[in-house]
């Protein structure tokens, strides 16, 4: 019964992986009695009995929903739809700007990229590398953007902290905040949970 | 001899074969056949269908040899599991020296369906003209043709009625094949090109459409724009299947008011799919329609989201199947369960296909349907979640399932509530279902699911097993219960060789077996090919540092069994051992 539960919590992405080496030799070695299932196919081996003989792991786990043919959908249909999902266009607002613009987020592959195209699109707006971090300004008057997106729940949250394709997923439209307007945001939580914060306008 | 054989050897065989022309059923046919010789070979030169589960099951010449005078072919090639890319590129499923045989030997062929088969534009092209009375092509998954090879298909079949392509993986050379029908043509009743990548002209399809008086299907591809679909709707109101590829309007335009008037007037649309590309705000254009359909496909439309679905469906009281996205939420489905009271069909596709996890719908979206819907016979269901108690629930609602085919989007999880496995649920399943034919399990399973499938799945056909069991127990229950079992496929399961090799005979009472990930051994393996020479067992090897054939202790990663009249079959890649 825990086994099923350490199945579950291991697929949920927990990370309490163990992964055991092969012997040398690469020789393929008889399985004991135990259970060969989804958790071998992810190459996380849940025993420790050291008087198993115990599987090759070949490879590092894969991500979690990387089973090959896992969900079983026709290779046509997950090609179709990820044509059909492939044109992501999301409209960008800045603030202080008339009017939007439209970015297909699916030609990017990274969040640089995306900083790389609001530099092309806004040409008042600069990347500068700021104590690490790359920050959109507008070199006239120092005043610093901050990317913001809305989520598929109707939230307003700040680009960056989700791996590059979470965020495609989810993101349905794009506003540069002038960040005075963040330090607005930031005082309104912050008072409600009564502590102060100093922010950057 | 007994005195009704006298009184039926009286009869001429033209009466005989008259008899058997209402005979439509293959299996009638089949059971007709063994009766005796006289109406053995009576019905052997009168069998115009012929259907081939496993192409390799037999060659073309024996077909021609028993069946001289059959006009129709159904054709399957790969296993099932190559759908879900689990058997390798090449592996083989050929058309080619079929319709070669066919041609050389003066086969009347009228109609040729193939489902996972390699066609190539040389066989197409060998099709189109060896058989002048062609009239159908239906291809389902397959792949290796361009549209030039459809292309002479268009120009050559003088009489074609049905040109059905579904799901397949076309090279599209954005030519002019749809061009290639002649003036002259004027036979089509179904043209389904939805699968196609590229344009097409839209004159030459304006026109063919208009001179088509009889064409009664049709779904067009995304490239065909909107003022060509208002313009075939015109010429074409008699359709009654209708697949939408591209619906993107900007409602306030004159060509999206002249599209929404003339589908005001096509009543006799049942069927309607497509909507790969759609403005949801168009949508409404469609609701006339929507009152008489049966049939609803929308499982290629992620850009409808639920509310727009919600606002279609509750106007298609009159549905019997419907393939839908989960974007539908549990909440439509209970829209579902409350407006299509005729729904014998459902399939809920998953949208996200990269396991962020935004899959919107559990075990409640299925029991409000069970509840709902009491003609429902066939499911195909993708989830988030399941519990027990609600397979239980769906079980009581709905004894009357052909098909049930269940997929938890993590293939090990239990269940939802209590954590247990869901032996319990897919086990009322199984007892309630006395008719059901095919069944796919998934969820945190052991060996008890297995135990009561092989007690109670009595008609069971078709069963698709992956993750599931604890030891050889499971597998064996299944194969000792399951007197009608035809096809076995399991991935990543703790079968091994005892299950295999206990009942040897088994095999030859069933079409296939497919065994991957799972514990057998090559020795095993061969162990089986030696005891069962009417049987094929191809191992799949895609070690490509492997030298040599694999020690007998080694275990498989790909077993494929199929009985066979023809022995190893001799266009297996170097990849495929036949043992």
């Amino acid at each position: 019964m825990s086994m099923n539960n350490q199945l579950e919590s291991e697929y949920s992405g927990s990370l309490k992986t163990e992964l055991t080496l092969g012997l040398p030799g690469g020789e393929q070695a008889p399985k004991s009695a135990v259970k060969r299932g989804f958790s071998d196919t992810v190459d996380l081996n849940l025993y420790t009995n050291s008087e198993d003989e115990v599987s090759v792991a070949t490879q590092p786990p894969p991500a979690k929903g990387q089973v090959v043919g896992w969900p079983p959908v026709r290779s046509y249909r997950k090609n179709s739809m990820m044509t059909i999902i492939n044109c992501k266009y999301v409209k960008v607002a800045v603030d202080g700007a008339p009017y939007l613009r439209k970015l297909d987020l699916q030609i990017y592959t990274s969040y640089q990229e995306l900083l790389v195209a609001f530099q092309n699109m806004f040409t008042c707006l600069t990347i500068c590398n700021v104590a690490n971090e790359s920050k959109i300004v507008d070199i006239s008057n120092g005043t610093e953007y901050l990317p913001a997106y809305e989520d598929k729940d109707g939230d307003w949250m700040l680009v960056g902290d989700v791996p590059w394709n979470m965020f495609v997923e989810s993101c349905k439209r794009l506003r540069l905040i002038k960040s005075c307007e963040k330090l607005k945001l930031v005082v309104k939580s912050c008072a409600s949970q009564e502590t102060s914060s100093s922010t950057i306008c | 001899m007994c005195l009704f054989q006298c009184i039926m050897n009286y009869f001429p065989e033209e009466v005989l074969e008259h008899v058997f022309d209402f005979l439509t059923s293959l299996r009638d046919r089949n059971a007709v056949s063994l009766v005796c010789k006289s109406w053995y070979n009576v019905e052997r030169c009168s069998r115009k269908k012929v259907f081939i589960g496993n192409c390799y099951a037999v060659n073309p010449e024996l077909v021609i040899a028993r069946f001289p005078r059959f006009q129709s072919l159904t054709l399957k090639g790969k296993p099932h599991f190559a759908d879900f890319n689990l058997v390798p590129h090449d592996w083989g499923g050929y058309v080619q020296p079929w319709i070669e045989a066919l041609a050389k030997n003066g086969i009347s062929l009228e109609e040729l369906r193939l489902k996972r088969m390699v066609v190539s534009d040389e066989s197409l092209e060998l099709l189109s003209k060896s058989f002048p009375n062609f009239k159908s092509l239906t291809l389902v998954s397959c792949e290796g043709f361009s549209t030039d090879g459809l292309a002479a298909i268009a120009s050559n079949c003088r009489y074609l009625r049905e040109l059905d392509l579904q799901e397949n993986e076309v090279d599209d050379h954005k030519g002019h094949w749809l061009s290639c029908f002649p003036d002259s043509c004027t036979s089509l009743v179904s043209l389904n090109f939805a699968c196609l990548k590229g344009e097409v002209n839209a004159a030459a399809l304006e026109r063919l459409i208009a001179r088509c008086r009889n064409l009664k299907s049709l779904r067009l591809n995304h490239a065909v724009p909107l003022e060509t679909l208002q313009k075939i709707l015109v010429q074409a109101p008699q359709l009654n299947d209708l697949g939408i590829g591209s619906f993107v309007s900007d409602p306030y335009t004159e060509s999206y008011f002249k599209l929404k008037a003339v589908l005001q007037k096509c009543k006799s649309v049942k069927s309607l799919s497509g909507f790969l590309d759609v403005n949801p705000r168009c949508l409404p254009s469609i609701y006339p329609i929507c009152t008489n359909l049966t049939s609803l496909n929308l499982s290629y439309a992620p850009g409808i989201q639920s509310n727009d679905l919600i606002k279609l469906i509750i106007r298609c009281k009159k549905l019997e199947r419907l393939w839908i996205l989960d974007t539908i939420g549990d909440k439509g489905l209970e829209v579902v369960a409350a407006t299509c009271k005729e729904l014998q069909e459902l399939r809920v596709f998953p949208s996200d296909l990269h396991g962020v996890g935004n899959a919107a719908v559990t075990e409640e979206g299925l029991v409000a349907i069970s509840a709902g819907c009491p003609k429902l016979n066939s499911i195909l269901y993708f989830c988030q979640q399941m519990t027990n108690a609600a397979l239980i629930t769906v079980a009581k609602n709905c004894p009357n399932f052909i098909r049930f085919r269940l997929c938890t989007l993590n293939p090990v999880i239990p269940d939802a509530v209590t954590n247990q496995p869901l032996d319990d649920g897919f086990g009322a399943i199984v007892q309630s279902c006395k008719g059901l034919k095919r069944l796919s399990v998934s969820g945190l399973l052991t060996d008890q699911v297995f135990l009561y499938i092989g007690m109670y799945a009595e008609q069971l056909e078709m069963l698709s097993i992956g993750f599931a069991g604890d030891s050889d127990k499971g597998m064996l229950y299944v194969l000792n219960g399951c007197k009608k079992l035809k096809k076995l496929e399991i991935r990543d399961s703790p079968f091994g060789n005892m299950a295999l090799l206990s009942d040897v005979g088994k095999y030859e009472t069933m079409r296939s077996l497919w065994m991957s990930s799972c514990e057998v051994t090559y020795g095993a393996c061969k162990t089986l090919a030696e005891k069962m020479p009417r049987l094929n067992v191809e191992i799949i090897n895609e070690n490509e540092e492997m030298e040599g054939r694999p020690k007998d202790k080694h275990r498989v990663e790909k077993m494929y069994l199929y009985r066979t009249l023809v022995g190893a079959r001799k266009d297996a890649p170097p990849f495929v051992w036949t043992l």
